[in-house]
């Protein structure tokens, strides 16, 4: 009984011991395919986006005229279309792009651990997350900022006339933040109302709550189209903060980062020289050399990204220029409304300036 | 002794065993907080606690909290946010605790009651209330009374000049006190203390010689006429500040004028609603189990010495069923405090909302601020749990 007793205890050591260090061998095993992963990371996103056959580009989880999908499950929106550009440009086919729906918390990380290629998801270029999240903003798409909108019945032109205003907003990264400091600055007096959740802001606005909802201006355009009037609030022209949003890739590859700047910047250029969805095809053999550049007739710039020469012409004849996308989905026309404003080419009085293909 | 001889002594082996346990709890945890501590150090933050001296940057809706700890944007720090997180969650636990125990023993007893109307409607309350998520009806009653209560710019007077209210929330007359108000308040702490004297005095006697005492009504006038008498005396240290309404003027500057009288906001009244209706739902079932708990006989006794029915309720079936229903009420009183955070949703700024939510958004300080407020809860908790076991050890049965 006793020896049994022994023999057990002895066993349960030997095999703990074993197991130990069998563990911690395994442990040293699962390091270095780590390090392997992480450096072809950082080499080759291109090559296995190639080898699988799609982008997989991470997306907001529904924010109209940006990343929003459909009851058919077709995403659509500006962000939308910088991932089918990367597609086109890749492949020739804007169709081969596959969307993950991401929370604010988990687009990050979706990134980082290489779960997406391309992170377009309406979000802020900020210093912090340029240069601590191991993350490279390849351009801007929007250049948002915070600002309020009121009933057209307060009869306010401007923020400044808002004092002693209760506001309502939705607690964020640093709306609460923005917010108080702009009145702050202004010496004026404000009640601030923050809710969880966008849903609630918008219903607690409508039944009069607030005088004021404050968030970013693209979202204060896509919240609006749910009030039971839209059309009798307007959208104060004070811009409180700059909100640059654009794509995201990991931080190391070169040459993934290039080709996601470059798929934006083409947009934006032919917007510039006029070359659309429509006659993107018939300008190739265009007698301007810029655009004979840019759709691949002269030079070898698409070789040099590691893409075909004619990685423009599929962005803009299958996803269209900058503005075509605009139009179609956040522009006058759409339900957010939203004038092109700053987002108009610079030399239409706006800031988009894409630098030259040459 | 050997080592079988050892192990198989029972006393030792349990000891054994226990250690190993303490141990390796000991470990598991120290484990946790030295892999957090540099997970987090990895991650280029720091473990501490020195955040709380900041000063905080946001605007908060004007509460019991702020006006408490005088809240200013850019002088007050994240210590104060921590304490308006505090005052603003205990005001609504406690408002919820007292209307919620009235009003379930109210629908409690109505649901035992003869008359069908009172029954029906009683047993109507507590099916519909207690089975629809509080979620919901923190937004039914937010939404409910936002959209029955006037616009800005009007009001619905209640006193004119005194008292008003509209979207914005219920604008009450402020007390200011002023020099020798404390005396008052110190006179009515011991118009209090003597009053529960007089009710023992009065038992006492009762039970020596059997001549009653009118003690509630004396130790009422006690409680009300000598503070007044010393209010009076001291020539009424206290002035008030009634809420200022305009109907003229620019169109953002009418309505009440901030900074004139209190205001009690909307949110605060939703929270307390859904709260104390949802949870007297469930009070209302512990009463109705507690009484009938209590044997038919008693009754009957009671009413074969005569004794009146509301005396019999109140001297005979009550006392005996608050047995039943002291302990499964603490829980209930306790569910309530805990429910207090899901005001987060409709922006009342409690613990929660201000704290875990904005505040830690700016900080990022997740694990010491969750901590805190986890903290707050549980202090809470095992207050209003101490309180509630102190008073069932009161009424519970005596055994001689």
């Amino acid at each position: 009984m006793s020896n049994n007793l022994v023999i057990g205890i002895g066993a349960l050591v030997v095999g703990g011991v074993v197991g130990y260090f069998a563990g911690a061998g395994n442990e040293k095993i699962v390091e270095v395919e780590k390090v392997v992963e992480v450096e072809k990371q950082q080499t080759a996103t291109l090559d296995a986006v190639k080898s699988k056959g799609f982008v997989q580009c991470g997306v907001s989880q529904g924010l109209p005229g940006f990343s929003n999908s459909d009851d058919s499950g077709k995403w659509t929106g500006i962000d939308v279309d910088v991932c089918r550009a990367v597609a086109a440009a890749v492949f020739g086919d804007s169709s081969k792009v596959k969307f993950t729906p991401l929370s604010a918390k988990q687009r990050f990380t979706a990134l980082a651990s290489g779960e997406i290629d391309v992170l377009s998801r309406n979000t802020t270029w900020t210093m912090t997350r340029d240069t601590q999240l191991g993350l490279n903003f390849a351009g801007v798409n929007y250049y948002d900022g915070q600002g309020m909108m009121v009933p057209k019945s307060l009869g306010a032109k401007s923020a400044m006339e808002l004092d002693g205003a209760n506001i309502c907003t939705n607690t964020g990264t640093t709306t609460e933040l923005n917010i108080t400091d702009f009145f702050r600055s202004n010496g004026m007096k404000f009640n601030l109302v923050a809710f969880e959740k966008a849903d609630e802001v918008v219903a607690a606005y409508d039944a009069g709550r607030c005088d004021v909802y404050t968030t970013d201006r693209s979202g204060l355009a896509a919240q609006r189209t749910k009030l039971t009037n839209p059309d009798d609030h307007m959208v104060l022209p004070e811009i409180i903060s700059k909100e640059p949003l654009g794509p995201v890739v990991r931080q190391g590859d070169d040459q993934w980062f290039n080709i996601v700047r470059w798929s934006l910047r083409a947009m934006i250029n032919a917007e510039e020289m006029g070359i659309t969805s429509a006659n993107a095809k018939s300008k190739v053999n265009d007698n301007n050399p810029a655009i004979k550049r840019l759709l691949g007739s002269e030079g070898n710039f698409g070789a040099e990204l590691g893409l075909s020469n004619d990685w423009a012409l599929n962005i803009l004849s299958q996803v269209g220029n900058y503005g075509e996308s605009y139009e179609a989905h956040v522009g006058p026309n759409t339900p957010l409304k939203l004038d092109r404003g700053v987002n108009e080419l610079w030399s239409k009085g706006g800031i988009l300036y894409a630098a030259p293909i040459r | 002794m050997s080592f079988s001889a050892f192990f198989y002594d029972k006393r030792l082996r349990s000891v054994l065993f226990q250690a190993l346990l303490v141990l390796s709890i000991a470990f598991g945890f120290f484990w946790l907080v030295e892999n957090t501590v540099s997970n987090l150090s990895d991650q280029g933050k720091s473990v501490g606690f020195s955040f709380l001296s900041q000063t905080a940057g946001f605007q908060i809706s004007s509460t019991l909290g702020t006006w408490l700890m005088k809240y200013e944007v850019g002088r007050s720090t994240y210590l104060d946010v921590y304490f308006i997180g505090i005052i603003n969650t205990f005001v609504v636990a406690v408002l919820g605790i007292l209307a919620a125990a009235v009003l379930g023993f109210s629908i409690g007893i109505m649901r035992l009651s003869h008359n069908l109307v009172i029954r029906g409607f009683a047993t109507v309350y507590v099916e519909m209330l207690r089975n629809i998520p509080l979620l919901l009806q923190l937004f039914f009653w937010y939404f409910a009374v936002l959209r029955s209560l006037p616009s800005r710019r009007e009001q619905t007077e209640l006193f004119s000049g005194i008292a008003g209210i509209n979207i914005t929330g219920l604008y009450l007359p402020a007390p200011i006190a002023q020099s020798g108000f404390m005396i008052v308040i110190l006179v009515f702490i011991m118009a209090i203390i003597g009053a529960v004297m007089l009710s023992k005095w009065a038992t006492k006697r009762q039970c020596k010689t059997g001549r009653t005492f009118p003690a509630f009504w004396a130790g009422l006038g006690l409680i009300v006429g000598t503070p007044l008498v010393a209010f009076l005396a001291l020539g009424s240290p206290l002035d008030w500040s009634f809420p200022e309404f305009k109907y003229t003027g620019p169109l953002l500057r009418r309505g009440f004028q901030s900074g004139t009288g209190m205001v009690i906001v909307p949110e605060l009244i939703a929270v307390w609603l859904a709260l104390s209706l949802y949870t007297a739902a469930f009070i209302a079932e512990i009463v109705r189990a507690g009484i009938l708990a209590v044997a038919k006989g008693q009754t009957e006794a009671s009413y074969s010495l005569g004794l009146r029915p509301g005396i019999t309720l109140r001297l005979i079936v009550i006392p005996q069923a608050l047995r039943v229903i002291i302990p499964p009420l603490t829980s209930q009183f306790l569910n309530l405090t805990k429910n207090s955070s899901l005001a987060v949703a409709i922006a009342y700024p409690e613990l929660v909302s201000i704290f875990a939510g904005t505040a830690l958004n700016q900080v990022g300080k997740e694990i010491e601020m969750i901590a805190m407020m986890m903290t707050v809860y549980l202090t809470f908790s095992l207050l209003t749990a101490a309180f509630m076991n102190w008073f069932n050890a009161r009424v519970k049965l005596v055994e001689r």
